[in-house]
Formats: structure tokens, sequence, C-alpha cells
């Protein structure tokens, strides 16, 4: 079952950084990681497997949990909290 | 030019203000930063706090106007096979007499709450600023360094929550293990109050709790969790981020709730609702066993940074821990200054902080961290999430299902179906397991 999380994170209030929060090193990524874990850890589907081999990332639709951050063995993604007074923010929490 | 207060909070979630409430009503000057638009916007929660365990630690009227959502009179466990499920459920007029154990609360609103507490008391809460780094001076921590603002200290509180990079960068902990973490998703779906308290059968202003275990976490540690808030449902999936790593065939998290979301037990309860929020966040589910380094030189750690949580399957505890784990460094804080002087300004020695770890050792925070050590253990374990809720439901399956041919006598019955599913090794030794805890 492949979830279409698009509509999902609509219903949250986000202040999208134009800056991403995300950077992944693509060269530790191809080289060290092989089940690419961030691609189906992640509940926000941030992470998506390209065509070219390349991990993409959709930073905007962030939840900030850290699930990749804790998923993540080959120390190939840097991960911090968007800055201050960016990224999602819960109404309800 | 930097600042200099007392103590620098890193993060005004439920930790960092009750640390900041304590010290500023001992007139001890406090600055807490948080990243958020304002306390409780960056939050999340499953949904209750179990309030009786916490209340020791602040003042007797100090809940009375709490924007708690509503008490929690009845629980109901569910557990799930794979095509029908045994519920139990509990209530009991201890639950519905006030005060009442435990709450369901929405973050954004308690926080902001606790907030104006600490506000009242004196505290500056800070938001829209974001602790990027320490400032050291020989290794000890003197303050620190935020998007606008340097700031010096004596003490630095980090309640920055379960990620605690203010910890890793204090190298009071290591990098995350995902089997000892868990990532949690949830939904917030409106519902009129009425509707709530028809489908829950409690009365106005009452709530419920339901947990959820079995096939729908498809053997991986976790289940599904609802709290009833006022005017809407609080619905979410919790699994173990080593499990879900390792599960075959994969899942994706996205998927979690919408596995539960199809239940035909869950279905019908949120049918008619609108979902207004979808939110994550990670849970620390080590216990003792992942504790980091609680007091560095200059620095302590409360709440989620420190990993105070407890997963025990049928209650689910964090954020107790986190406002006694505040409460208590906010007391280690003000015993130091007292000993080291008048002087507010002058340094604390290191060695004073120390008095946070036995106060949290003589708290119930570490004490029931101590007793349940083996939870994890115990609960992880698939035959938990698969064989023995199906077994449960099985059972009840042939007791209560009337067919075309004579029914065979209940007692045999029952007896058969415990021993097939029960009566093995496997069985016994998760039974000692779960006596031992």
């Amino acid at each position: 079952m492949q979830v279409n999380i698009k509509p999902k994170l609509g219903l949250n209030a986000y202040k999208v950084d134009t800056e991403s929060h995300i950077s992944i090193n693509h060269e530790v990524c191809k080289t060290k990681c092989i089940v690419k874990f961030c691609t189906f850890v992640c509940p926000a589907r941030v992470y998506t497997l390209g065509d070219d081999g390349l991990i993409h990332v959709e930073h905007d639709g962030c939840l900030e949990c850290g699930t990749c951050v804790v998923a993540c063995r080959s120390d190939a993604l840097t991960w911090h909290y968007p800055r201050a007074g960016q990224g999602v923010q819960y109404r309800f929490g | 030019m930097s600042d200099k207060v007392d103590v620098v909070i890193i993060g005004a979630g439920l930790a960092g203000l009750a640390a900041a409430y304590h010290l500023a009503d001992a007139g001890i000057e406090t600055i807490v930063v948080e990243r958020g638009d304002f306390p409780g916007s960056k939050n999340v929660t499953g949904g209750r706090l179990y309030l009786n365990p916490v209340r020791p630690y602040f003042p007797a009227d100090f809940w009375d106007d709490a924007p708690f959502e509503r008490p929690v009179v009845k629980e109901k466990l569910s557990m799930l096979s794979e095509h029908a499920a045994t519920t139990v459920e509990f209530s009991s007029d201890k639950f519905r007499a006030e005060p009442c154990p435990s709450y369901t609360v929405l973050r954004a609103k308690l926080d902001q709450w606790l907030a104006d507490k600490a506000r009242d008391k004196g505290a500056l809460i800070v938001p829209k600023n974001q602790v990027d780094d320490l400032i050291y001076d020989g290794g000890r921590v003197v303050g620190v360094k935020s998007t606008e603002v340097e700031l010096l200290c004596d003490v630095a509180v980090a309640a920055d929550g379960v990620l605690s990079f203010i910890a890793e960068k204090a190298g009071m902990r290591g990098a995350h293990n995902p089997h000892y973490n868990a990532l949690g998703v949830k939904e917030i779906i409106e519902l009129p109050p009425k509707t709530i308290e028809d489908r829950f059968g409690v009365a106005a202003g009452e709530g419920a709790a339901q947990l959820f275990f079995g096939t729908i976490t498809q053997g991986m540690i976790g289940g599904g969790f609802l709290y009833t808030n006022r005017e809407s449902i609080s619905l979410g999936m919790v699994v173990g981020i080593q499990a879900l790593m390792e599960h075959q065939p994969r899942t994706e998290a996205p998927e979690l709730m919408e596995i539960l979301k199809a239940r035909p037990e869950v279905a019908p309860l949120i049918d008619g609702g609108s979902t207004v929020e979808y939110s994550a966040h990670v849970i620390p589910e080590g216990g003792i066993r992942a504790l980091p380094k609680l007091v560095g030189d200059g620095i302590l750690l409360a709440g989620d940074a420190a990993g105070f949580a407890l997963n025990m399957g049928v209650t689910v505890r964090g954020m107790d821990f986190a406002l006694a784990s505040g409460a208590l460094a906010a007391r280690a804080i003000k015993e130091a200054k007292t000993n080291v002087g008048a002087n507010s300004h002058s340094p604390l020695p290191a060695a004073s902080l120390g008095a946070y770890e036995q106060l949290l050792r003589a708290s119930f925070v570490l004490k029931d961290l101590q007793t349940f050590r083996g939870m994890l253990d115990v609960l992880d374990n698939p035959r938990m999430f698969g064989k023995y809720p199906e077994a449960i439901s099985g059972i009840f399956e042939k007791m209560f299902w009337i067919g075309d041919q004579p029914k065979g006598k209940l007692s045999s019955t029952v007896i058969r179906e415990a021993l097939r599913s029960f009566g093995n090794l496997d069985a016994v030794r998760d039974a000692l397991g779960m006596l031992r805890v």
C-alpha cells in the first residue's frame, strides 16, 4: 500500500524555510548505504530514491521527528532543526 | 558582548518550563530559549499526562486552571488478530473522583499555559531562538550560543527533547540507538463533543483511552493509541525504529496510520471526523540502560533529552517524568546556589550539581526506570504482537461461535486452545520474563 502522504501533510501549518535543514552526502550514501532506511522510516516521506540512484529530499514536509537521524546508519545524513521560527507549526501537538 | 544570567534552559517543553517555574520562584534569574514560535509549537505527545506522580512537585492548586482536555475515566485495551479483536474495558469511580489520575492533553495548549505560569514567577521565555551550541570555559559549560544572542550562565539545562543535539555536543550521549527509540505518528481528528461521549460511553466532559496491539504492527514492537480530547480524538501508532528498519516485508511509516484507521474496531470511532493535523515524534524507550550522562560540568539534562520515558505496554509515560525531572533540576540548582552563598553570579562548583542525579534516584523518575528496566525485553518480542493476541481472540471466537454442529464442552475448548497457544516453552519463557518486571 503506497499512501499518498501529500494531502495529509497539507493539513499541517508550515513556515517553509527556503534553506533546507537536511543534506545528504551522496557519495557516502551511494557507497556505504545499501538499505536506504530513510526512504521508508520517514512518516512524511521526505526522502525518495530517484532513478538517478540519489536520495531526493523534500524538506518542506518534514515533521521534525528525527526518525531519519536515528535510522541512518551510514553518516550520510546531516540533519538539524529548521532555523528558529521555521518549519512545522503544531497547532495541537 | 554577552549577557549573563543564572540559568539558561534550552527548550520550552514540559521539563524546561517546570525547571523555569521553580527556578524563577526561588528568585533565580532564568531564561528559556525556545526554537518554536511559541512554547508547544514544536512539541508532540500521544496524549495523556499522569498527574499523580507529579502533584508533589507543584503547589496543590497548581493544576486547577490547566487546559486539560478530558480526565480519563475509562481504559480500553484491544488485542487484535488479523480478523478479530478482544477488548478489555475498565472503568472505575476512583478514576472519576477528583483529583483525577490522568488527563488527555494537547501540547500546543498545555505548554503555553505552563510557560505563562513560569512567566508569572519571573522567568523570561525567548521564542524563535535556537540554541546552536554551548560556550565553554576549559571544558565547563558557561553559556549558550543562540540564533540572536550569546548568553552566559552559571548552569545550562538541556531540555531540548529526545534528539537533544545539545547533549550530543556536550559529549553527554553518543549516537541514537534505533533499538532504544520508537517512532510515534498521530492524527488529530475533530469530532463534536457529544459524538465523542456517545461513542466511548462516557459522561459529558469525561474521557477514554484505548490502546491497540497485535497484528496491526505485524510483529513489530509497538501499537496503536487513542485518546479523547474535548473536541477531537488523538489517534496514533508507535513502532520501534529498529523493528521498522528490519521488518520484512517492508512497511513504510506513512502506512502505519492507514493500517490502524482501516481496522473495523477503529473506523467507526472516527467516522465523520476530519483530520486537522498529522504529527510525528521520536519516543525514547531505552529506559535506564540508555541513560545519557545526566550531569555535566555546568549542564544538566532533563525530560526526553535525558531519555526519561517508560513504555509498559498498558501505560505509556513521559510527560510526568519530564515535569518531575525539570522540577528536580531546579531543586538541585537552588541547593547548589545556596551552598555557594549569596553571590548569585559566582560560578557553581561542578560537583554541587551532582545532587540532581541523587534527587532523581530518590524520586519515581529513576526508581520506576530501574524497576521496569526489563520492560523493553519483554515487549520486544514478535509473539507479543502476533501469536498471543491472536490466541486470545481465537479462544473467544470458539466460545462465542455457534455453528451447524453440536458444540463441544466449553471447558475442553478453552483448555485445548490455551494449551495449543500457551503450552509451549516459548510461552513459559515469556511468562517468566513478564514475572521479572
